[in-house]
């Protein structure tokens, strides 16, 4: 069972959320950002070959034009593998835990996988971002010797900094399965 | 409470049977090992997970049926299979049954002594059996000793199917009573290099065990420990490379099976490290002693140290001058700048006594780059700190110098004032002087101020040529410190063989069917490379910079000699 909704993020562009019930206690939850621009592209590499033609006029050396051609797609690739992230999702298994994947364009994925007795509670956080204060969802993670005591949090979805509506979608989801274990009988 | 499956994928080809393996009752979770197939006496079976409980120390116990009808369902083997519950008494008794080729299960549970008798909900996770056996859980670098007993749930797993090798050895194949499909069921895996590998290292480490304690022997006799030969040997970093080298060779060749998996890792890592280390030093040998360059490079070296003393004349010649325009003290400069002139006249005439044995000692010593390419580099830097010797004694005389007119300066200072330095309560007192001890200390300290900016230039223009050797040195021991501290076996190993280094699992949602239980595939997250690096490290006598930036400049501006690279065996002074 899946639905998509469009949002905006927080810095404007268009954002996709899509959300999937796989079972009972098993929910996935997709933020999906804009894919890479053709026009981007094609101006920021007509860009580097300009300035590569215009010194390459002024010192008559043809090392600068290869050159130009190597840093080309060197820096393609590096973008595409390291930096633009695609989709970030959250899959909540209740008892199991919550698993954070980052999709790159390159087809990279970076899982963190956290387990459910770590976490002690998903909320949303503000926090002053450059000139703006903007809404963040995050996990709590339970500190051991303290009960009540948080030892780390962690952010999500920092590269596609969804707004505070889609932000409620996410954290209503979470803890309804978040819940579940609370109501379930105590394991000892 | 949703209970939790753990199921071997490599099982799920396999026929009717019995599920055993480990029931986990604080998770709510089973981890299924292996499938015991009919026909076997139920008290035999339960004799075997005894003896096999004893050898491991894992609770293994039969957990469910397993159902794997190929054609129609057949009613009587399901009835006989929950009846199989009553003999094998385990609560809760899961039933997993697979219909012909479908990827989806029916999973249920039977509880007798139920609390609470709803039906809760199972999750299926399939897991990777070889893969899970042989990865190594990294526990996040923080953690170590304080969550031991709120360990992971993953962690339990893992532990789990790594304890249960025994278990596997045997197979549905071998003749015996009790018939399991487990990973080895698809072929029974092994490596003949491997085997072979291993029968020859027991003689190989002996000999290598009884050469290096030869050579142990020698390095420790009497005759090297006699004052000249051990202050050199203290200070050459060559000799410290070997001793830091013979001790490598050492931990690989002692005869001790590695305890756990740190100890394998750094044995491994230290085996390849001097593989690849003694391949490019011959590399490099082989480069050197092709096309006479050694002859080439011995031809070049009079010439660049005839050059640099020709340049170091030049600047004495400048500073006895008028440098940058400032005005020396015209006697006390001739004087330092004589005495400097002479010394590199002395240093001249030496290299060109040596000039026609040069040849030949880069060619025996060129031979020692086939102990390793850190070596080589040891050598190179040696060899730069001694042509330029030179160069360290201007840098001792000029600081020796400049510091004993600082200190009498601050001294003569304080008389100035009326003060003095007490020695027994380490502070400066007032103390009433004579009249003629005021007059010299006056004296004596207009001379010595006005005779500063001289010894001040010679001993800058020193220190500088000096800090410029120490960072060509430095940095050429960095790159030494790189080559033998980087895991280049672990390195491999996380490129080639990525389950074996985990650092946690990451989950994939399979397809589902309304009504089945919930699948998931479990994967293993391999460690990233930084990690990897940080965790394996090999300790190296490392150099690394003793004082702090402040603490560099107070002792340069106060003329106290410097030695920028601590060792680790240095004592602190």
């Amino acid at each position: 069972m899946a639905e998509e909704r469009r949002f905006l993020s927080a810095s404007g562009v268009p954002i996709a959320l899509r959300r999937r019930q796989h079972s009972a206690s098993c929910r996935e939850l997709a933020v999906r950002g804009p894919r890479l621009q053709l026009r981007s592209l094609s101006a920021a590499t007509s860009a580097v070959w300009l300035a590569a033609y215009g010194l390459f006029a002024l010192s008559e050396n043809s090392m600068v034009l290869s050159a130009a051609i190597f840093i080309t797609l060197i820096g393609l690739i590096i973008y595409l593998h390291f930096v633009k992230i695609d989709q970030e999702s959250l899959l909540v298994i209740g008892s199991l835990g919550i698993q954070v994947t980052s999709s790159y364009a390159s087809g990279k994925e970076s899982t963190t996988f956290i387990e459910m007795g770590q976490v002690k509670d998903v909320v949303i956080n503000e926090a002053i971002h450059m000139q703006k204060v903007i809404y963040y969802l995050c996990i709590l993670l339970q500190d051991p010797e303290d009960p009540q005591g948080v030892s780390e949090v962690v952010p999500l979805f920092q590269s596609s900094k969804p707004r505070l509506d889609c932000l409620i979608e996410v954290y209503k989801s979470c803890q309804e399965i978040l819940e579940q274990r609370k109501t379930a009988p105590q394991s000892s | 409470m949703v209970l939790k499956v753990f199921f071997p994928s490599c099982c799920s080809s396999a026929d009717s049977g019995i599920l055993i393996g480990r029931w986990i009752s604080e998770q709510n979770s089973a981890v299924i090992l292996a499938v015991v197939h009919f026909p076997f006496i139920p008290v035999q079976v339960k004799q075997y997970l005894g003896e096999v409980q004893r050898v491991t120390k894992v609770s293994v116990s039969v957990l469910g049926s397993w159902n794997n009808s190929k054609q129609e369902k057949e009613e009587s083997l399901s009835e006989f299979l929950e009846d199989l519950g009553t003999i094998f008494c385990h609560e809760p008794w899961i039933q997993i049954s697979k219909e012909g080729d479908s990827k989806f299960w029916s999973c249920s549970t039977l509880q007798k002594h139920s609390k609470n008798p709803q039906e809760e909900e199972i999750i299926l996770v399939y897991y990777d059996q070889r893969k899970v056996m042989l990865s190594h859980l990294h526990p996040p670098l923080d953690t170590a000793g304080q969550r031991a007993e709120d360990a992971s749930k993953l962690s339990a797993i893992f532990d789990t199917v790594a304890r249960s090798q025994v278990l596997f050895m045997m197979d549905r194949y071998d003749e015996g009573p009790i018939k399991l499909t487990h990973w080895q069921s698809d072929g029974v895996e092994a490596s003949i290099i491997v085997e072979l590998l291993k029968q020859a290292s027991v003689p190989a480490c002996m000999l290598l065990t009884f050469l290096l304690s030869l050579v142990s022997g020698i390095c420790r006799s009497r005759v090297l420990k006699f004052w000249p030969l051990s202050f050199l040997w203290s200070k050459l970093s060559t000799c410290e490379q070997l001793g830091h080298r013979l001790q490598h060779l050492q931990v690989i060749s002692s005869n001790k099976k590695a305890q756990n998996q740190n100890q394998l890792m750094r044995k491994a890592n230290i085996f390849v490290s001097l593989l690849i280390d003694v391949a490019l030093g011959i590399l490099l040998m082989s480069w050197l002693y092709r096309k006479n360059r050694i002859g080439h490079l011995a031809e070049t070296l009079i010439p660049v140290a005839d050059h640099v003393a020709e340049e170091l004349q030049d600047l004495l010649q400048w500073l006895m001058g008028a440098p940058a325009g400032l005005k020396m003290n015209r006697a006390l400069d001739q004087v330092l700048g004589r005495f400097f002139l002479y010394h590199i006249h002395l240093w001249i005439s030496y290299i060109h006594l040596l000039s026609p044995f040069i040849e030949m000692i880069l060619w025996y010593v060129g031979l020692s780059a086939c102990l390793g390419l850190t070596m080589a580099l040891c050598i190179l830097s040696d060899i730069i700190a001694l042509l330029t010797f030179h160069i360290y004694c201007f840098y001792v005389y000029g600081a020796r110098l400049y510091c004993l007119k600082i200190y009498g300066l601050s001294s003569l200072w304080r008389l100035f004032r009326g003060k003095k330095w007490n020695v027994l309560r380490q502070r400066v007192d007032s103390c009433s002087y004579d009249l003629d001890q005021l007059f010299i200390g006056t004296l004596l300290f207009t001379i010595l101020l006005f005779l500063l900016p001289t010894t001040a230039l010679y001993y800058l223009v020193f220190t500088l040529l000096r800090l410029l050797v120490v960072i060509v040195q430095g940095l050429i021991h960095l790159l030494v410190d790189l080559i033998d501290s980087l895991p280049l076996y672990s390195l491999i190993l996380r490129l080639c063989r990525s389950y074996r280094l985990a650092a946690g699992v990451k989950f994939r949602v399979l397809e589902q069917q309304d009504g089945k239980p919930l699948r998931l595939l479990m994967q293993i997250n391999p460690l990233s490379y930084g990690s990897v690096v940080q965790t394996y490290r090999l300790p190296t006598y490392s150099c690394y910079p003793r004082d702090s930036w402040a603490s560099l400049c107070k002792k340069l501006f106060l003329g106290e000699l410097i030695y920028p690279w601590k060792h680790k065996g240095d004592k602190q002074n």
